[in-house]
């Protein structure tokens, strides 16, 4: 009885319609609650604006407006379930997850209904392969990728030798911090440097015997796959044991102001990888001043804009609207479906053009998508947190990985997931 | 006058020991089943399925169990995320290691593989009790889950640790992976707590049942009228391990189709469960129901009137949602600290004195 009633409430409750005008609806997945919002409140916040900065000053998209649709996650997988489902019933156009657990969750869902993903640098790396995961895309670099470089900017480091090194791993115990295990162990056998794995496990507070192991072992490199507080905690713990901060190098979801800012001073040198430009030094920052700020419609409290993890979403955002924008030019119609996202997603080509027009020149490497390669090049660049002037800059160009070594992994990966799924193959 | 005893006349001993010995209970009893069996899959739709009733009917598999274990027989578990790990790795294991065999028979030997874990685990129950029997299955919560974590075995040694459902088949229509349609899904959780509740309910009927309540309310009483403590207390503990076992296995291979241990089965989903029992109400199979469906339904219901009526912003309804759930728990607390189950007993016996209270 008490069911029925509960039941017929939320019937009512949810029977809040939205108008059928001709919109663009993008579903975004926040977690601005739990113990990733320090991360998953900037993401938030940059994508938001953009899309707010597209709306207010072009109407939108060729016209169209877009209406973004909240869902809060709290990087929980159930609740992420819940999200999905209550909102692709609204025409989502593509689904950007934010964390690599409900990624997974979602690829055979969205696969089935047809609705495409982008896992921008995180999510299922063998995804890569388009010839497999024909809805799932994860340009413009993912996490092996993103360990073969920074593999890479060590080896420049040391002369091209990392014989007889012992590099550390601290990852968070979960399949995002496992993801890059595979690559390392194989790239460790070219280059003949030692892999030590230290698992932390979620949230991530409690660190101190991975630290005090590194101490004990004095890997001569410590590289961390960390998110949410479990960043901020082990740059300090790497503070506490001395730990030569420019010796430590986090992944791109490790390397925000939020996560170096607590541990103060001794945090300064701490370096991460990067897929995108840091800083307000471009003319889009500009226009979001003037277009979102000043007229009261930033989202959140407003204090994220041109932070790295805002930055990040930033070109989340663009690259999707650039994604519409050749969806609806190889269709024709303003009016696009999942079905032609997905064909816009595929035929992306980013230009340093089309990064200048969008007021962004030069925030990210040129690349293009094909039906094989979901991937992109998998360019990285490194970058340094100064803190005495709290700011992050890129300290090298961006780089390329060792791809002869990924692409037979995600090969090999890819495969397995097709023959445990009968998947057929496509782009032949 | 709706509620009565008068005029519904036992004739034989099966009648007089029915579960639903009033003939108005009764007939909610039938017209509850036929509802969830005959109307709800025609009209349920993806969101619901996977949002309100597959969730609600797995929690209530999970919160039978526990109650047989804490609310039976009075041993209290801090273990059940752990227990559902089991389950889920279990059947994980069963699906891909015999790919010919039904589902339903690899989610029953995922019950009974945690029903012998859960025995190993319960075997200290026998000398401690109380909060200390709390702490040892708080151990077996982390050890699974770092098991789990650790030997990659269990999760066929894929890259990241994760295990994903493929797709499986009952009588033709596919109830696991990603093509599976919501009614599908439903039914077949439904069908195992239909199942599940009717073997719990007259379980603890029972003489099990009945030994399980004897050890609860005082066990040194309990061994001196002869009750074995070694077979009652491993008993609850198996038989609450299948239950529970049963719910993880759902909960991966019906509702999730892929589960990372750490996230889906941490100390959170224990406690999850836990309090579910107690505010559904200690020793009552209708309590698991109502707990179950107070904690998943009522997120979900504040969610949709908070964002979807509202028009709140996402994280500030989350904050409230905390605050009016966390409220509601201590309120019906204090109001009737044996849970929404005696809330319903009170109700009915209200309903049997009307329209003559005194």
């Amino acid at each position: 009885m008490k069911l029925k009633l509960v039941t017929m409430a939320l019937a009512t409750a949810l029977t809040a319609g939205s108008a059928v005008a001709q919109e663009l609806v993008l579903p975004w997945m926040s977690y601005r609650t739990g113990p990733y919002a320090v991360g998953g409140i900037p993401l938030a916040d940059g994508y938001t604006d953009y899309f707010t900065l597209l709306n207010e000053r072009d109407g939108g998209i060729n016209g169209v407006p877009v209406r973004l649709v909240n869902c809060e996650t709290g990087y929980n997988t159930e609740k992420g379930v819940e999200c999905y489902e209550s909102t692709k019933g609204e025409g989502a156009l593509v689904y950007q997850p934010l964390s690599t657990g409900i990624t997974y969750q979602l690829i055979p869902k969205a696969t089935a209904d047809g609705i495409p993903i982008h896992s921008m640098g995180y999510g299922r790396t063998s995804a890569a392969n388009g010839k497999v995961f024909k809805n799932v895309f994860n340009y413009p670099t993912n996490y092996w990728q993103a360990a073969s470089v920074a593999v890479n900017y060590l080896l420049d480091e040391n002369g091209g030798d990392l014989s007889g090194k012992t590099i550390a791993l601290v990852y968070h115990n979960s399949a995002y911090g496992k993801e890059p295990i595979r690559t390392l162990e194989e790239l460790s056998k070219k280059h003949g440097f030692n892999l030590s794995l230290l698992a932390v496990d979620h949230p991530g507070q409690e660190q101190k015997s991975q630290w005090l192991q590194i101490r004990r072992e004095r890997p001569d490199y410590v590289l961390m796959w960390g998110w949410g507080v479990m960043n901020q905690v082990a740059i300090q713990e790497a503070a506490n044991i001395r730990f030569p901060m420019e010796n430590f190098i986090g992944v791109w979801w490790s390397g925000a102001e939020a996560d170096v800012i607590p541990a103060g001073d001794a945090a300064n040198g701490y370096k991460a990888l990067a897929m995108n430009g840091v800083g307000t030094n471009f003319p889009i920052f500009d226009d979001i001043q003037k277009y979102v700020v000043d007229r009261g419609l930033a989202a959140g409290a407003g204090d994220q804009i041109g932070t790295v993890l805002y930055n990040r979403t930033i070109y989340a955002a663009f690259l999707a609207a650039e994604a519409i924008k050749t969806a609806m030019e190889i269709h024709g119609t303003k009016d696009i479906t999942p079905e032609m996202m997905r064909d816009g997603m595929e035929a992306l080509n980013i230009t340093e053009a089309k990064m200048a027009a969008a007021g962004m020149p030069g925030f990210g490497p040129e690349f293009q998508v094909s039906c094989e390669n979901h991937g992109g090049p998998g360019l990285g660049a490194v970058q340094q947190w100064d803190a005495s002037t709290g700011t992050w800059s890129l300290i090298t160009d961006f780089m390329e990985p060792d791809s002869e070594v990924i692409n037979a992994l995600i090969e090999e990966d890819s495969m397995a997931y097709a023959a445990e799924n009968n998947i057929e193959l496509r782009c032949n | 006058m709706f509620y009565r005893e008068a005029g519904d006349f036992s004739t034989s001993y099966k009648e007089d020991s029915q579960t639903f010995p009033i003939r108005f209970d009764r007939y909610r009893y039938y017209v509850v089943l036929v509802v969830a069996f005959l109307v709800v899959p025609f009209v349920i739709t993806d969101y619901w399925a996977n949002a309100v009733f597959v969730p609600f009917l797995i929690y209530a598999i999970a919160a039978i169990g526990l109650n047989i274990l804490t609310g039976y027989c009075g041993q209290v578990s801090l273990g059940t995320g752990g227990f559902m790990a089991v389950g889920a790795y279990a059947v994980y294991k069963l699906m891909t290691g015999f790919p010919d065999v039904s589902i339903v028979i690899h989610i029953i030997g995922a019950g009974f593989i945690t029903a012998g874990v859960c025995i190993l685990f319960g075997l200290p129950s026998l000398r401690i009790k109380g909060f200390y029997l709390a702490v040892a299955t708080l151990a077996a919560q982390f050890f699974l889950v770092w098991l789990f974590n650790r030997v990659a075995w269990f999760y066929n040694y894929s890259a990241s640790g994760q295990i994903n459902a493929p797709e499986r088949e009952v009588l033709g229509i596919v109830v696991t992976g990603p093509n599976t349609e919501a009614w599908a899904q439903y039914m077949i959780s439904l069908v195992f707590v239909t199942a599940c509740a009717l073997l719990a309910r007259n379980l603890t009927r029972g003489k099990l049942g009945r030994q399980w309540m004897s050890i609860r309310d005082m066990d040194i009483a309990a061994e001196i009228i002869g009750v074995n403590p070694l077979s009652a207390k491993l008993s609850a503990f198996a038989i609450s391990g299948f239950f529970i076992g049963i719910s993880g296995a759902l909960f991966f291979a019906v509702y999730l189709g892929a589960v990372e241990v750490g996230e889906a089965f941490g100390i959170n989903k224990s406690f999850l469960v836990l309090f579910m029992i107690i505010i559904g109400g200690l020793g009552s199979i209708f309590g698991s129901f109502a707990g179950a469906a107070f904690l998943v339904l009522m997120p979900v219901l504040l969610k949709n009137i908070l964002v979807g009526q509202f028009g709140w912003a996402t994280d500030l309804a989350v904050h409230i949602e905390f605050i009016i759930v966390g409220a509601l728990i201590v309120i019906f607390l204090i109001i009737e600290p044996h849970g929404l189950a005696q809330l319903w007993r009170l109700a009915k016996e209200k309903l049997r004195l009307w329209p003559f209270p005194h």
